[in-house]
C-alpha cells in the first residue's frame, strides 16, 4: 500500500462525492443546497488539484485538465453566489440557484470524468 | 522547459497543499464562530466576508475588522488563524525561493536557455568543444572577425569566465559533458548554420568521441580535432576527421625549420601570428649539440625533426620505463645541475626544456643558464597563466600548446588561401624567403603583418565587379594603390592568388589583370586592408584610381558634365 495512493484517491472521490451531496436536490431551491457543502467540495478540488502537479505521463496531463475544469465551475458557482447574495439587490432567488447549481452541475461531470479516469488506470495497472 | 515548470510544479506541491488547507481552516472557523452585529443582533461571517478577512489577515496587509467589532471568540480564533496562515505562506514562499536556487534546477534553466538561444540562431557558426587556452584564444580570434561560436566546456567555471568577458559577439557557452551525443545535438550540430566542429579539449579520448559523434550525427560538417598522441591521430584520420591537429609536432617541424631556413620560419611566424602579438625578434638557433630535457610527447617530437636535420641531442628524462628514451639518455629531471652537467651542457649550444610541468621547465632553463650563459633556450609552456614569468625568464622560444593550436584553428578556419600559399612557399628555396621577408619587413612598423583575402565577387568587391562589367580591366596594381593619394601604394604585399580556373599564382605581379572569382592574399599593415576593402566597395574610390579622375555622383551633377563634355567637344568644330 502507498500512502500516496491513497492520499491520491481519496481527494478525487471526496471531491466527487462532496460535489455530488452539493448538486443533488430541486434545482432551484435554496434549501436543498448548502454552501458548507459547496466551500468544501471547492477546497478539497483545489487540494486534489495541486496533488496532479508535476505527473508527466499522458494520464497525469488529462487528470490535471479534469482538475482544473472542475475548480473553474465551482469558482464560477462561489463567484456567482457571492456577487448576487451580496453585491446585488436580487438575493438568492431560485433563477440564481439554478445557476449556481448547474455551474457545480458541469463540475461534477469533470470530477466524474476524473474518477474514472483513476479507476481505468488502477484496473490496467492490476492487469 | 516543459522540464522546468514540471519540476517547479512537483517542488510545490506540499507548500501549495499546506496553503489552501490554512486557508480552508481560517475560513471556515471565521464562518462558524458567532459574532454580533452594530445592532447587537448574534451575525455571522459568510463565506464572502471570512475570504475577503482572511485574504488580507493572511497577507499581512490588515485592515481591521470588517464588518463588524469582533467578539473575543473571534478574535481567538483570528490570533490562530493569522499564525496559521502567515507561517503557511512564508513556507511556500521560502520553498519556491528554494526551488529556484536548486543548482540542478539553475542547470536546467541554463541548459533550456542554452538550447533555445541555439535553437533560434539564424547564422553561421562553429561549435567549439572544450574552451581552454587553445579554445579561448580561437573564440576571441573568431569574435573579433564577427565569427560566431557555440561552446561546450565541462568546465563550469570556464564558461562563466567567457560569459563575464566582453566579446563583439554574444557567445552560447555550456558547462556540460561533451561526449553526450544529445548535448552536441542540442548545440547546433547537425543544424544547418553549424559550419564545423572543432574538438579541442585538453583529452585526446574526449576530442576522438566528439569526432566520432558529429561524423556519425552530421557526415559532411568539417571536424577539427586536436591530438596529442599519433595513436589518436591514425584512429582520427580512419573515420575522416577533416583537420587533426598535433601542437607538439607542429611546433617540432617549425622548430626544424629555424636551423634550415630562418627565412621560411618567420614567413610562417608572421602568416600566423595573431592581431595583438608584437613583433618578436629573431635569432637563428645555432647548430651544435642540444640537451632535451623530458623525453615525452614533445621531447619525441622535437628529438625526431632536429635528428632529420642532422642535429646532434642529447636526451634528459626520469621516468625510463614510461619513456623508453634511446641509448645514451641520462638519467634525472635535469632541474639539478649534477644532471646537467652530465649530460654536457657545456659543449651544448641550446637546452629544451619540455617536461609536462612549467616550474620544472623554468627551473631547467635558469639552472642551464647559470652553468652556460651562452645557451639557446627553448621551453614549453604548459598553461597560459604562467605567461609573465616564461617572458622575465628571457627565454629564446617558447612553445605553449594552446596557443599554438588556436592559431592554427584561427588560419583554418578563416584564410583558406593561407594552407595553399604556405605549401607553395615551402617549396622555395632559402633564398626566395629572404627576398620576401625582406619586402614584408619594409613595409612593417612594430606589429606583424595582417594578412587577409579579398573574393573578386559581388559580396567582397561589388565595386571592382561593376568596373569589370562597365569599364574596363582593374590589375593588382590598381587594388593596391592608396585610395587617398594614387601617386601612393598601400603598404601591403600580394603573397598568392588563386585564378577562377584553380590556377595558382605565387607572388603575383603588379600588372594582373583581375577576373571575377579570383582569390587574393595579401600581408601587409593592418591599415592598409581597411582602405583596400574601401576602393574595392566603392565605384568611385576604383574610378578615380583607375583613370584618376573624379567621376561625378549626382544625376544632376552627372548629366552636367556630360553637357560641358558635349559642348567641349563641339566648340572646336564649330569655331572651325
Amino acid at each position: 500500500m502507498n500512502l500516496e495512493k491513497v492520499l491520491f484517491a481519496f481527494f478525487i472521490v471526496l471531491s466527487l462525492t462532496l460535489n455530488f451531496g452539493f448538486f443533488i436536490g430541486d434545482i432551484d431551491d435554496p434549501n436543498h443546497h448548502n454552501v458548507y457543502e459547496l466551500y468544501a467540495a471547492l477546497v478539497v478540488s483545489l487540494i486534489a488539484t495541486i496533488l496532479k502537479f508535476g505527473d508527466r505521463a499522458h494520464i497525469g496531463a488529462v487528470l490535471l485538465a479534469t482538475s482544473l475544469v472542475a475548480d473553474l465551475q465551482l469558482i464560477a458557482a462561489a463567484v456567482v453566489w457571492t456577487m448576487f447574495a451580496h453585491a446585488t439587490e436580487t438575493g438568492l432567488t431560485p433563477s440564481v440557484m439554478a445557476s449556481i447549481v448547474s455551474l457545480s452541475g458541469g463540475a461534477l461531470l469533470a470530477n466524474i470524468t476524473s474518477v474514472v479516469i483513476l479507476v481505468t488506470e488502477t484496473v490496467m495497472f492490476r492487469r | 522547459m516543459k522540464n522546468l515548470v514540471y519540476l517547479l510544479l512537483r517542488r510545490m506541491r506540499l507548500p501549495l497543499i499546506v496553503v489552501v488547507l490554512a486557508y480552508a481552516v481560517s475560513i471556515l472557523g471565521m464562518v462558524l464562530i458567532p459574532g454580533i452585529d452594530d445592532q447587537g443582533n448574534p451575525w455571522k461571517m459568510t463565506f464572502f466576508h471570512a475570504f475577503y478577512f482572511v485574504s488580507f489577515m493572511g497577507s499581512t496587509i490588515g485592515f481591521g475588522e470588517i464588518p463588524y467589532p469582533f467578539t473575543d471568540p473571534q478574535r481567538i480564533w483570528t490570533t490562530v488563524a493569522m499564525y496559521l496562515t502567515v507561517l503557511s505562506w512564508l513556507y511556500a514562499i521560502g520553498a519556491l525561493f528554494a526551488a529556484l536556487q536548486d543548482p540542478a534546477f539553475r542547470r536546467l534553466i541554463s541548459y533550456a536557455r542554452f538550447t533555445r538561444t541555439v535553437r533560434n540562431l539564424r547564422e553561421d557558426f562553429y561549435l567549439v568543444c572544450g574552451a581552454g587556452d587553445a579554445g579561448h584564444l580561437l573564440i576571441r580570434e573568431l569574435a573579433d572577425r564577427g565569427i560566431r561560436c557555440v561552446v561546450v566546456d565541462r568546465n563550469e567555471n570556464v564558461i562563466q569566465a567567457l560569459r563575464l568577458e566582453e566579446l563583439p559577439v554574444h557567445i552560447p557557452g555550456l558547462a556540460a559533458d561533451v561526449t553526450d551525443s544529445e548535448i552536441l545535438l542540442d548545440a547546433g550540430l547537425g543544424k544547418p548554420q553549424c559550419k564545423g566542429a572543432i574538438a579541442l579539449t585538453g583529452q585526446d579520448h574526449i576530442n576522438l568521441t566528439i569526432a566520432i559523434a558529429s561524423k556519425l550525427l552530421a557526415p559532411n560538417l568539417p571536424v577539427i580535432c586536436r591530438s596529442e598522441t599519433h595513436d589518436t591521430e591514425a584512429n582520427m584520420a580512419s573515420f575522416g576527421t577533416d583537420n587533426i591537429i598535433n601542437p607538439f609536432d607542429t611546433f617540432a617541424d617549425r622548430f626544424a625549420m629555424m636551423f634550415q631556413s630562418p627565412s621560411m620560419y618567420l614567413v610562417y611566424e608572421w602568416m600566423t601570428s595573431v592581431r595583438e602579438a608584437q613583433l618578436s625578434e629573431f635569432a637563428a638557433p645555432p647548430k651544435g649539440t642540444w640537451i632535451v630535457c623530458g623525453y615525452g610527447r614533445f621531447g619525441k617530437a622535437v628529438r625526431k625533426s632536429l635528428s632529420f636535420k642532422g642535429i646532434h641531442t642529447v636526451v634528459v628524462e626520469s621516468d625510463f620505463d614510461r619513456t623508453q628514451p634511446p641509448e645514451g639518455a641520462i638519467k634525472g629531471r635535469g632541474t639539478e645541475a649534477i644532471t646537467l652537467h652530465e649530460a654536457g651542457i657545456d659543449q651544448a649550444v641550446g637546452i629544451i626544456a619540455g617536461t609536462d610541468d612549467d616550474a620544472n621547465n623554468l627551473s631547467i632553463i635558469m639552472t642551464a643558464l647559470d652553468m652556460n650563459k651562452n645557451l639557446f633556450t627553448v621551453a614549453r609552456q604548459n598553461q597560459r597563466n604562467n605567461d609573465a614569468m616564461f617572458r622575465a625568464a628571457g627565454i629564446d622560444l617558447t612553445m605553449h600548446p594552446g596557443t599554438l593550436i588556436g592559431r592554427q584553428v584561427v588560419d583554418l578556419l578563416t584564410k583558406d588561401l593561407l594552407g595553399d600559399f604556405l605549401r607553395s612557399a615551402r617549396q622555395q628555396n632559402e633564398a626566395w624567403a629572404n627576398l620576401l621577408v625582406s619586402r614584408v619587413a619594409g613595409i612593417l612598423s612594430e606589429r606583424p603583418p595582417a594578412t587577409w583575402i579579398l573574393k573578386i565577387n559581388r559580396t567582397q568587391t561589388p565595386a571592382i565587379i561593376d568596373r569589370l562589367h562597365n569599364c574596363g580591366p582593374v590589375t593588382l596594381h590598381d587594388l593596391q594603390t592608396d585610395p587617398r593619394d594614387t601617386s601612393m601604394q598601400l603598404p601591403c604585399v600580394p603573397l598568392f592568388m588563386k585564378h577562377a580556373d584553380n590556377n595558382d599564382v605565387l607572388l603575383p605581379e603588379d600588372h594582373l589583370e583581375l577576373q571575377v572569382g579570383d582569390q587574393l592574399l595579401f600581408c601587409g599593415r593592418h591599415l592598409a586592408e581597411q582602405h583596400m576593402r574601401w576602393s574595392a566597395h566603392n565605384f568611385h574610390a576604383i574610378n578615380y584610381i583607375c583613370t584618376g579622375f573624379d567621376r561625378p555622383s549626382g544625376t544632376v551633377w552627372r548629366w552636367l558634365s556630360r553637357y560641358r563634355e558635349r559642348k567641349a567637344d563641339t566648340t572646336p568644330e564649330s569655331g572651325t
